[in-house]
């Protein structure tokens, strides 16, 4: 079964015929574009504790369209700019999972025998793990910071890439323009890279941004948790923070809602995305 | 294909049959989980005593230690010895229960973990037998009539509810029902723990205390956990659709609810049930942080106590235990699979 053969042409003019495709990338560009340009109109003094000009947990009013922090930050403000500590963490964190999930999906698919093995058995073992107590202990571990929760969040989310890239790998080396490629003197490696991955990386992209998803709320709840730098701004910061602090005692919704809608729609879109573009290159989803 | 279900009265029918290729099935599952099980324990031994350059340094870092307690902590812990004699040690403590002293409690890993064990066994528990009937009954409404507008409102509820942080949902329910809104009530529910401190009454008084605790982070688990339910059962169910069972069972003129009911759901639920054995890790992932937002006494919320620190020898043994729990249920799956699939068993 191939899941590339049939997109293609026709496969970017069906994305934008679906609703959801539109509105989940609409979106992703969206938040993106915030997070890049927030640094325009955010100043750094905005985002200090020390230099903070608001009442203290004030209800959203003039100036402060969404109120107050602790000490006096705009929460519009700290809600922008931790767009760009999320999104960074989650991207990076995929990133890492799928270079090292594809890498140990294709080896595994192209080296069937012991190494293939070996490497399967190794994947099954972290899947067999659950991932929040393996990310907590291991961010424990490399102390606090968005360091070690990336690599927390990389460690604990290549696994199923890795299977997904297997199958695939296998389902195309079993073509037979891999047998002719190596008829004319291919190796291993030239195989892999030059042939078998450009077929196996429109599901990289699908299985990419799905991942994105769960990294992000991965990211929020490992800060939640504490892990994270609190000196930096992000979604799960803020809401470790009004939990830690008087916020929830206080009934300061303004401190506590916006955080959570603004990880709900990204996770939302780039989940949206994902399966819209599963859609379109899965033929079997097709029938249906 | 609609007795699936009625595999045990199978088994008594063909017993040396299934016997034969039970033992090896068995032990072979059995062996799976141990080799995890090792391996988990290498991963744990990993993380917790080779990746801290110095554990000791880690571990008292919050503490003013001197040279010479530094130098008579790394000998009771160890630390000297060689890298293999130190793995083989921490093997043979965590098989005979010895998980080490927590830092912060001044008591042992093991009895920590045995106190908050009910708790988080109720919590879990009780979100998973109302979100897997709740899930199942929606998958299975809106699988078997799906593209109607029940089935987008279900998938599209699901879907916003799984991008939901639990953490943050349960915030929200705690403002809301504790705190206090708008029309409701402050302290319609109460705010943490397991039961009211002090409390004194019948088992009875008692029993309904602890539920009164437990509605809210069982709610919230519940919210977040249902979705995926949903989704398995939606999608077993419509690749049901076009068997060509369905279209006989119609043939003989039953009725649209008896075709779904008694065809198309038993064999639709084979799928279901290994997944809802295989979800522990992500129930258990919501139960930690449900459990930090509720101070629920339970190992959730001691792995949060045990963070805060970093309590290292606590964190490690929940992570042994909760780590644990999900390689028994993936072999409780496994061993489900083949009782309730006959076509398993053939093979």
């Amino acid at each position: 079964m191939t899941l590339v053969a049939p997109a293609r042409l026709g496969g970017v003019r069906r994305f934008f015929r679906m609703p959801t495709a539109i509105a989940g990338l609409s979106i992703l560009v969206a938040f993106t574009l915030l997070a890049l340009t927030a640094p325009l109109y955010i100043h750094p003094s905005d985002l200090d504790v020390t230099k903070a000009t608001g009442g203290q947990l004030a209800p959203p009013g003039h100036g402060y369209p969404l109120g107050t922090d602790q000490p006096g930050r705009s929460v519009l403000l700290l809600l922008i700019w931790g767009t760009r500590t999320s999104l960074a963490i989650g991207v990076i964190a995929t990133l890492l999972a799928m270079v090292l999930g594809s890498a140990i999906g294709l080896l595994a698919g192209h080296y069937q025998r012991w190494l293939g093995r070996g490497l399967m058995h190794v994947t099954d073992w972290f899947i067999a793990l659950p991932s929040l107590p393996l990310a907590i202990s291991l961010s424990a571990v490399l102390g606090q910071g968005a360091r070690s929760i990336t690599i927390a969040i990389a460690v604990t989310s290549w696994t199923s890439t890795a299977r997904l890239v297997r199958a695939q790998t296998l389902a195309v080396e079993a073509r037979p323009f891999i047998e002719r490629v190596r008829a004319l003197g291919a190796g291993n490696v030239q195989v892999m890279v030059r042939h078998v991955l450009p077929n196996v990386a429109p599901l990289i992209l699908v299985s990419s941004t799905l991942t994105v998803a769960s990294a992000i709320l991965a990211e929020t709840t490992l800060t939640f948790l504490g892990l994270g730098n609190p000196t930096e701004v992000s979604w799960g910061t803020m809401i470790n923070q009004a939990y830690t602090g008087s916020a929830v005692t206080r009934g300061a919704w303004w401190y506590l809602l916006p955080p959570g809608i603004a990880i709900v729609i990204v996770v939302l879109g780039f989940t949206m995305t994902g399966r819209a573009v599963e859609h379109i290159l899965n033929p079997r989803m097709m029938i249906r | 294909m609609s007795d699936a279900l009625a595999a045990p009265g199978a088994a008594a029918t063909a017993p040396r049959w299934y016997r034969s290729s039970f033992w090896p099935y068995l032990g072979a599952k059995l062996a799976g989980a141990v080799v995890s099980f090792l391996v988990m324990l290498v991963i744990g031994f990993t993380i917790f005593n080779v990746m801290p350059s110095d554990p000791v340094a880690t571990l008292t870092r919050s503490h003013p230690t001197s040279p010479g307690q530094m130098a008579a902590l790394r000998k009771q812990l160890g630390v000297d010895l060689p890298v293999w004699h130190r793995f083989l040690n921490f093997v043979g403590h965590t098989l005979t229960g010895n998980l080490g002293d927590s830092w912060q409690y001044h008591q042992s890993v093991a009895s920590l973990i045995a106190d908050r064990l009910w708790p988080t066994v109720l919590l879990i528990g009780s979100a998973t037998i109302i979100s897997v009937v709740l899930g199942l009954w929606l998958g299975i409404r809106s699988g078997w009539r799906h593209g109607s507008v029940f089935d987008r409102l279900s998938s599209g509820v699901s879907l916003t509810l799984w991008s939901v942080p639990t953490f943050w949902l349960g915030l929200i329910l705690l403002v809301l029902f504790t705190v206090g809104a708008g029309p409701i009530p402050s302290g319609l529910f109460p705010a943490g723990q397991m039961s009211t401190p002090g409390y004194e009454g019948s088992w009875i008084g008692q029993v309904g205390d602890t539920v009164h605790h437990l509605i809210l982070p069982c709610l919230t688990l519940v919210l977040v956990i249902f979705a995926q339910y949903v989704t398995i059962m939606r999608s077993s169910i419509i690749d049901e659709l076009g068997a060509p069972y369905l279209l006989t069972a119609r043939a003989k003129g039953l009725r649209d609810d008896d075709v779904r009911r008694k065809h198309a759901v038993p064999n639709a639920l084979l799928p279901s049930v290994t997944v809802i054995f295989l979800q522990l890790g992500t129930i258990l992932a919501g139960a930690i942080t449900v459990e930090t937002v509720y101070s629920w006494p339970g190992l959730g919320f001691l792995t949060f106590q045990a963070l805060q620190i970093p309590d290292l020898p606590l964190l490690e043994g929940t992570f042994v235990v909760l780590s644990g729990a999900v390689i028994v249920m993936n072999l409780l799956a496994d061993l489900l699979y083949r009782v309730l699939d006959p076509r398993v068993r053939a093979q």
